[in-house]
């Protein structure tokens, strides 16, 4: 299964997480104890996390501490500014179409 | 004239707010944005336009539309905009979807998204807002992906290329 950073936020609770590991690292358990679900669920959302490549581990002693990696996030920014651009460009051809009209009718 | 493009996205809502000024009377920004004839003249991102096959601007009616480059190429997906409601030179509200050329869904990854598009008349310009909300944000990605680029165009990955390379530029 295809794996990318928007199956990673089409979670509300991926997205908290992401929110919460963004302040600083966090322990499996301490990032469980944000949410009213279960250990196993919590698990499991940070495997797809990891999966989508947006988790970065630390070893702590005999802890696991996740941190997300920033670089990632952007992937959607890049994705957003391409459709940006897109109706950039497609509101500039209005403009001159708009513009034909005008001239059109004096 | 100094024209106003706003483009901001709400990723908790999944909706990309767009607000843009245009240089001409209300009555013809909306024309522009309801009238097939228009819209085929400036819809669709470069090197693409829009050719309308069906369209009937009425609540309950749609607009039936492929992307193409040229006229003598022979469209493989449709995309359909139904219209949900209509307040005339006020707003109206679309159900965006792709299809098949007789507007029969298809199965292409991705539900439908609603658009809201708003005109405002001001003094020798007509102010437009756009409120398109997806039901995820990995659905953007696929109508990017899908809607736009399917052949396989560069476009898309040169404005890629163009973003990663400011990115290096600016560090």
């Amino acid at each position: 299964m295809r794996r990318d950073i928007f199956q990673a936020i089409a979670d509300p609770t991926r997205r908290a997480i992401l929110v919460l590991i963004a302040v600083h690292a966090m322990t499996p358990n301490a990032i469980a104890e944000h949410f009213d679900i279960t250990r196993q669920s919590i698990s499991k959302h940070l495997r797809i996390l990891s999966e989508c490549e947006l988790l970065a581990q630390k070893n702590e002693g005999r802890e696991i501490f996740y941190e997300l990696k920033l670089e990632k996030m952007k992937e959607i920014d890049i994705w957003l500014d391409q459709f940006r651009k897109i109706m950039e460009a497609q509101f500039q051809r209005l403009d001159e179409v708009l513009f034909t009209i005008k001239n059109k009718k004096k | 004239m100094n024209l106003l493009f706003d483009f901001r996205v709400d990723k908790e809502t999944n909706t990309i707010h767009i607000t843009r000024e245009f240089a001409a009377d209300l009555d013809v920004v909306w024309d522009a944005f309801t009238k097939a004839e228009i819209l085929d003249q400036w819809m669709g991102p470069k090197p693409y336009r829009v050719q309308t096959k069906e369209m009937d601007f009425r609540v309950g009616g749609r607009w039936l539309y492929t992307m193409i480059t040229s006229d003598n190429e022979a469209p493989t997906r449709y995309s359909l905009a139904e219209f949900i409601e209509i307040h005339p030179k006020t707003d109206f509200t679309t159900k965006n979807s792709f299809s098949d050329e007789n507007g029969n869904p298809v199965n292409s990854g991705f539900t439908f998204s609603m658009t809201k598009n708003t005109f405002k008349a001001g003094v020798e310009k007509t102010t437009v807002q756009i409120a398109k909300k997806m039901s995820s944000l990995a659905e953007l990605e696929q109508f990017i992906a899908g809607g736009y680029y399917e052949k396989g165009m560069a476009m898309g990955m040169n404005n890629l290329d163009e973003y990663l390379l400011s990115l290096v530029v600016s560090k």
